[in-house]
């Protein structure tokens, strides 16, 4: 292989995909962090709500917000790692597209909200849903993964601006909570009609599309002001 | 015949907020000779070099740097220069090599380049440790090694001898030292060793250039008064 | 830039002339409504505020825009005013929004209505604004952070409606509609004297604080080149970009 070519777009986002879900099984500490919150929200709910099983609306109303409450534990850990140890010098000094580490970081934290609905929602099944889950599945699965997208998303620009300021684990929250609450309406507006017994299977196009639609601008426009982040 | 210059600084401004921290800095370094810039903590020494590395931007002067505009060419110094600042720039978590594979990946290096340069500062045998169990010499050597990985021409070195021990020293002599072939801009709060590293001498006093000149013609005064 | 003072006080005269006009009109001309009487009325208030703020916050993100583009403070500064007087305008509206629905249908909030709801976000996350400047020292870092927030949040503003008016029936008084409006012509009339009152509130405003901020500087900066760098003390740690 012939040295020194700069690496490709594509080549750098899995570079630092990689490093990041090295650093992540090296250290695990965010990903069982996300998990435990969560579980530990179902038994608050439970007692919040006085109830053994819930469905509906309600039951996605509970769902989202306890993705929510994990998920903003892995926006905050974002980039702990580049903060506490030289911050993001060692990669502005490469000769890369700046805009990559957008993409890696939001791929990261994906795969994190992955790992952690796999383990949530079908403890969620078991121990607050009425309903079962196995039929709404698919549809289920399509709704948490274009809500995943959003989180991602929002979660890392947001991340990002909050490295740099003195209140960092406040500002993430504060900025991030409204500008997601269009794809959680989404969200807990599409799974809603799947949790109730005997409901549809399939999430109200309405929602998909807004969710997507909102994935789609987002991504764009993150991706766009990503650089002005980064540089100095 | 006119020498190619590695870096021409004239006039740079830089400033925080409504503080001017670099004013009206100028200065030539011509390719393969190394500046040495000496001032007191604060007086803009490592801004100075975070903006030859393209990290931080000039609000004003004309900056080339290998030939390049900045900072609008920032994108094509970037392969091409090695900064080694304050911080060590490696993953605590993450193994010598591990920091190196992932720096040589980004700079678009092999893997044999990386044994190359563990090798050459006799970290191969601990360069599977997470880089945390490792002392500070060797964290400093491993950064030597980020440094030098992809070749820069131009080498930008913040205090580059700091928790190094003599033999340490000299492992890394051959990589950033006087022979090692790159321009080197190197900062040190040891003037004397600076002095004798250099062939050019800056001296920064409040962000102006207080002095410009050959080792050999600078007086123990002037440095004196850098650091009075 | 001193840009900002020339034609402030024709605006300044021409905003105080639209607002009497709109409150005249208010007043004396436009109908009383059939369902809720002379509190209706407080319509050709909230609604231009609201319709104001909303575009307010929409124009802070284009000049944030144009932070990013040429990085020149002054861009900076100007979305700063345009973002914070539309805050101002935003707290109006919520407020006079709680007045209108206390006096009409019984309650401060309600929560079926979409634009209730959109409006509310959008509140809170442009009242993260100057948290967020505020936590950023670095006055560059500063400017060009809340340009980036100010683009986003800008773009947010028409996404938000859209999502949260899918969201079901609404029990806010439609008052535009596609077809250009549902008003009978005399409301039509205050409401458009009323909006245009509104907007240019908000320009005159805007232009005053650019004025006294721009003055501000142009001191400050004579001041410092007359009489040396210590002659003035730096600024505190502040939001506000100067």
């Amino acid at each position: 292989m012939r040295e020194n070519r700069a690496p490709g777009t594509w080549q750098t986002v899995v570079t630092v995909l990689r490093k990041d879900l090295l650093l992540e099984l090296r250290g695990l500490e965010t990903v069982p962090a996300m998990v435990l919150l969560a579980l530990t929200t179902l038994v608050v709910f439970h007692f919040g709500l006085g109830r053994d099983t819930i469905d509906g609306q309600l039951a996605a109303g509970v769902l989202t917000v306890t993705l929510l409450f994990a998920a903003m534990l892995g926006i905050n850990r974002l980039f702990v790692a580049e903060r506490e140890q030289g911050g993001f010098d060692a990669f502005l000094l490469a000769p890369v597209d700046r805009s990559t580490l957008l993409v890696a970081k939001a791929l990261a934290l994906f795969a994190f909200l992955v790992v952690l609905e796999v383990i949530a929602v079908p403890a969620f099944g078991l121990l607050l849903l009425g309903p079962p889950l196995g039929r709404v599945l698919p549809g289920l699965v399509a709704m948490l993964v274009l809500g995943d997208v959003a989180l991602a998303v929002i979660g890392t620009l947001v991340s990002a601006i909050a490295v740099h300021t003195r209140a960092r684990d406040l500002i993430g929250p504060i900025i991030g909570l409204p500008l997601l609450l269009p794809a959680l309406i989404g969200m807990a507006r599409g799974v809603g009609p799947l949790l109730v017994a005997h409901g549809s299977s399939w999430p109200p196009g309405k929602w998909v599309l807004i969710l997507a639609l909102y994935d789609v601008v987002f991504a764009l426009l993150s991706y766009a002001v990503f650089d002005f982040l980064l540089e100095d | 015949m006119d020498q190619p210059q590695a870096i021409e600084l004239r006039g740079l401004v830089r400033r925080f907020g409504e503080r001017t921290v670099l004013r009206e800095v100028s200065v030539s370094v011509p390719t393969g000779a190394t500046l040495a810039v000496l001032g007191r903590n604060g007086a803009g020494k490592s801004t100075l070099l975070r903006i030859l590395a393209t990290l931080l931007r000039p609000h004003a002067g004309d900056i080339r740097v290998l030939g390049e505009e900045l900072p609008r060419r920032g994108f094509a110094v970037r392969g091409r220069v090695g900064f080694l600042g304050h911080e060590p720039l490696l993953y605590r978590d993450l193994s010598g090599r591990e920091n190196l594979g992932y720096q040589a990946r980004l700079h678009g290096m092999t893997s044999t380049r990386v044994e190359e340069v563990l090798d050459a500062v006799g970290m191969r045998e601990r360069a599977d440790e997470p880089v945390r169990l490792l002392s500070r010499g060797m964290v400093q050597r491993l950064a030597v090694c980020r440094v030098v990985l992809h070749r820069p021409g131009l080498l930008l070195l913040d205090e580059p001898l700091a928790n190094l021990d003599p033999a340490a020293t000299e492992l890394v002599a051959p990589l950033i030292g006087r022979g090692c072939g790159a321009t080197r801009i190197l900062t040190s709060h040891d003037p004397r060793a600076a002095l004798a590293e250099a062939d050019l001498v800056l001296g920064l006093e409040g962000g102006r250039a207080a002095f410009l000149t050959e080792p050999s013609r600078v007086d123990s005064d002037s440095v004196a008064r850098l650091y009075a | 830039m001193s840009v900002y003072g020339r034609g402030l006080r024709g605006l300044a005269i021409a905003t105080v002339l639209t607002i009497t006009a709109a409150f005249a009109l208010v007043f004396f001309y436009a109908p009383l409504d059939a369902d809720q009487g002379f509190v209706q009325k407080i319509f050709y208030v909230h609604v231009p505020m609201a319709i104001t703020a909303l575009c307010g916050f929409v124009f802070g993100g284009v000049l944030g825009a144009m932070y990013l583009r040429t990085g020149e403070r002054k861009w900076d500064i100007r979305s700063y005013v345009a973002i914070h007087m539309a805050l101002i305008f935003g707290v109006g509206t919520l407020i006079t929004g709680g007045i209108w629905a206390k006096a009409s249908w019984g309650h401060w909030w309600i929560w079926s209505d979409p634009t209730l709801t959109s409006f509310l976000i959008v509140m809170l996350l442009f009242a993260t604004y100057q948290p967020l400047r505020f936590s950023i020292e670095d006055p560059e870092r500063q400017s060009r952070y809340a340009s980036v927030f100010a683009v986003v949040a800008g773009a947010f503003v028409p996404l938000n409606f859209i999502a949260v008016r899918a969201a079901q029936a609404y029990v806010h008084p439609r008052v535009l509609t596609l077809a250009g409006g549902n008003l009978p012509g005399p409301m039509r009339l205050t409401f458009v004297i009323a909006l245009a009152g509104m907007g240019l509130l908000y320009v005159t405003l805007w232009k005053y604080e650019m004025a006294a901020k721009a003055t501000r500087m142009q001191v400050r900066a004579l001041r410092r080149a007359l009489l040396g760098e210590d002659s003035v003390a730096p600024l505190k740690r502040s939001a506000a970009p100067s």
